[in-house]
């Protein structure tokens, strides 16, 4: 076995459907999305070469910052959330009475498919049958929010949505990670006379940290490419007053038949999101490696 | 091993995972357009795309079944392979297949501005020939040039609508509300209603093309049919006093409280909720949901018999109530370079006759060939609408379908902002004016 794979050749065979497919799904589409960026494309008729100047209207087009703007103000609540998910984490991982069954129930949102989720959310959001409306109703608010139409409170309705739906699958992730930590080092730590509060915040915290990095470059580059729920319960509406980068690319290429444009729109978000993940890993590098 | 290396691992490769398979957008879609355009099969096979699935639409799809099996009776040799999507995903899927040049052989398109792209990439077939042999007079007068371009047509129009003010009649009674005929009237019927804590209009924006058919309504009445299509066909100007104006009435009836609150964040289904559960009063709806209205039995028989509508008042005493918002929904394309195009156009040639047969009686919806209802028993609404229909005096395109998909997103945008308060009448008009100018 060691023989054969000491084989360089072989090595490169079995890498390379991986490979193939990598290249075929991943790399070949994006390099074609800059390419349609620099072109003049209903996604119909024949393509006109404009060099760059869908990306200097880009940088003009004030619906796609404030899109960005809105995408990166996910970001900063997913990340936010991300501390209440490992608030929760810490809290099951006591093994406390029922605590694995808490936990499959925070996970059950992450096995409905974001469509049904959005009809979920649109049913309580329903300005006039909704359940949140006939609840703030039945304590007596007047002039009920109308969630999804208040262009002040639109992004907001659907961040929460948003942050619903990821719940379990980063309570999963910090679960995995403390259930990790050996059980010496918190039993040393009881024996030092920690109290639990302490344990959780002193040692718990630390020894996922590398954990945690990881969840909150998952959570910004997921918020910046996120797509789903606005897509179905807003639309990017009212107008506009959701739109996040990756629905204003959708609308763009899609709604508004300017393939260029939206393939620009598409680039730039990558790009966005390559130099976040870099400027992340660059911020949180640390150089001590823990060792249990 | 490190053990803290595993996690790092798992979530590097998600991350990458993640990171490229999402970023790449636009172009993926690409890649994933499938074979169903080739059919270099030893018998003929016609490819062909609708957008009616068992589901949402089981009469107009059990029709469709229907025909593809008389055809391919008459045709042996001949198979027709359908090919089933929702609105929406057909929509996005014509277009990716147009990209990549693999178009279904038969397919279903909309008029006007949607056809556009595709006539100018020369994706579609004229069909002037199937007209001229067996469809000169088959046709409403009207229907079949709005799928024409400079002179030639690409699209056999099935449908044909005009946009009613649906309204439920014992609502309207209860209050003692009397059938609108003026604005003022139809001012004053909100009221009451506002009064009573009914909703008085029940409107989806979020699928903004429902708010434009207000919006559109008003303009006829108060600039005539011609000012807001010759603003789109840039002989006008968007800034036009009229279409100022019509814009102003919109908010008027926005600050009434006229329409259902939260408007601007409903689905158009979502808003025909209010009024199939009779909470509200008016609903302004084209034609295609007429068998809602009348035989759809998963209505309650009850709502289905108070359901009434009216025309669309005059404002200010002007306007002409006989002018209606509406025009052709789908029609049938064939792919210009689809290998089976004769039997392609016979399909079609086919399809229309066909359809028009049996669309008022199983499916319920007006088709755009002349209707004999003589000798079939149609529920009374259907055959109300058709004399309307006959005595129209002008239907004007939906403004969406008449505007090149680019303008229509910013009229979409500007109705939801309009109906949101969000902008003035003038600006609104002025942001069409510039994103029409923008594209002479």
């Amino acid at each position: 076995m060691k023989q054969v794979m000491s084989n360089k050749l072989v090595i490169a065979l079995y890498t390379l459907p991986a490979l193939i497919l990598i290249l075929a799904l991943v790399y070949v589409p994006i390099m074609m999305s800059g390419y349609y960026g620099l072109m003049d494309w209903d996604g119909i008729g024949a393509m006109t070469f404009i060099g760059l100047e869908n990306y200097i209207a880009l940088m003009q087009d004030a619906k796609f910052w404030d899109s960005a703007y809105h995408s990166f103000l996910l970001a900063a609540f997913s990340t936010l959330s991300l501390g209440a998910y490992l608030l929760i984490s810490l809290v099951l991982a006591n093994k406390l009475k029922g605590s694995e069954l808490l936990r499959k129930i925070y996970l059950i949102p992450m096995l409905l498919s974001s469509v049904a989720i959005a009809q979920l959310w649109l049913k309580i959001y329903d300005p006039n049958n909704g359940m949140l409306n006939s609840l703030l109703e039945f304590f007596g608010v007047e002039n009920t929010p109308i969630w999804l139409a208040d262009p002040d409170l639109v992004l907001f309705s659907i961040f929460i949505a948003i942050i619903w739906q990821y719940a379990g699958f980063y309570i999963i992730i910090y679960s995995a990670a403390l259930k990790g930590i050996p059980e010496s080092l918190v039993e040393a730590a009881r024996i030092d006379g920690a109290n639990p509060l302490q344990i959780a915040w002193k040692i718990k915290v630390p020894l996922i940290a590398g954990v945690i990095k990881v969840t909150i470059v998952l959570a910004i580059v997921g918020s910046l490419k996120y797509f789903d729920l606005i897509y179905v319960m807003t639309g990017g509406g009212p107008n506009g007053a959701s739109e996040v980068m990756a629905s204003y690319m959708y609308k763009e290429a899609f709604g508004a038949y300017n393939f260029g444009y939206g393939s620009a729109v598409g680039f730039a978000l990558l790009v966005i999101c390559l130099l976040l993940t870099w400027l992340i890993r660059k911020l949180t590098t640390s150089d001590e490696e823990i060792q249990y | 091993m490190n053990k803290k290396a595993f996690p790092y691992i798992l979530g590097l490769i998600a991350l990458i995972m993640l990171t490229l398979a999402g970023c790449a957008g636009g172009g993926t879609d690409e890649a994933e357009s499938g074979n169903e355009g080739g059919s270099d099969v030893e018998e003929k096979t016609i490819s062909f795309m609708h957008l009616w699935p068992e589901g949402s639409s089981r009469q107009h799809h059990l029709i469709v079944n229907d025909i593809i099996a008389e055809f391919e009776e008459a045709n042996p040799g001949v198979t027709v392979e359908p090919e089933i999507l929702g609105n929406e995903q057909y929509k996005d899927k014509l277009k990716v297949l147009s990209s990549s040049n693999e178009l279904p052989d038969v397919g279903m398109t909309w008029a006007a501005g949607f056809l556009e792209p595709y006539v100018n990439g020369n994706m579609f077939a004229s069909l002037d020939d199937v007209i001229e042999n067996d469809h000169s007079d088959s046709f409403v007068p009207g229907t079949t040039e709005a799928y024409a371009i400079d002179g030639t047509t690409y699209g056999l129009p099935l449908e044909l609508n005009i946009t009613p003010v649906m309204y439920n009649m014992a609502i309207f009674e209860e209050y003692g509300v009397e059938v609108p005929e003026t604005f003022e009237e139809l001012k004053a019927a909100v009221q009451t209603f506002v009064d009573n804590d009914v909703i008085p209009i029940t409107l989806g924006n979020k699928d903004s093309w429902t708010g434009s058919m207000w919006y559109m309504y008003l303009a006829d009445r108060i600039g005539g049919e011609e000012t807001l299509t010759n603003a789109i066909n840039r002989s006008g100007s968007f800034e036009d006093p009229a279409l100022v104006e019509a814009a102003a009435k919109v908010q008027e009836l926005v600050d009434m409280g006229a329409f259902v609150k939260g408007y601007n964040g409903l689905a158009n289904d979502e808003a025909k909720g209010y009024f199939i559960n009779e909470q509200a009063a008016m609903y302004l709806m084209a034609t295609w949901d007429l068998p809602q209205w009348t035989t759809d039995e998963n209505n309650p028989q009850e709502f289905r018999d108070n359901v009434g509508y009216f025309k669309f008042p005059t404002v200010d005493g002007s306007g002409d109530v006989n002018s209606y918002v509406g025009g052709p929904g789908v029609g049938l394309f064939v792919a210009e370079d689809s290998p089976v195009k004769q039997e392609a156009k016979d399909f079609v040639s086919f399809f229309v006759e066909k359809w028009g047969e049996q669309a008022v009686t199983n499916a319920g919806v007006i088709p755009a060939t002349k209707v004999d209802t003589e000798g079939i028993e149609l529920p009374q609404m259907y055959i109300d609408v058709l004399n309307d229909l006959n005595e129209a005096s002008n239907i004007t395109l939906y403004a969406d379908v008449q505007m090149s998909p680019a303008v229509a997103q910013v009229h979409l945008d500007m109705i939801q902002a309009l109906f949101g308060g969000e902008v003035t009448p003038e600006e609104f008009a002025a942001r069409q004016e510039e994103a029409l100018a923008a594209e002479e």
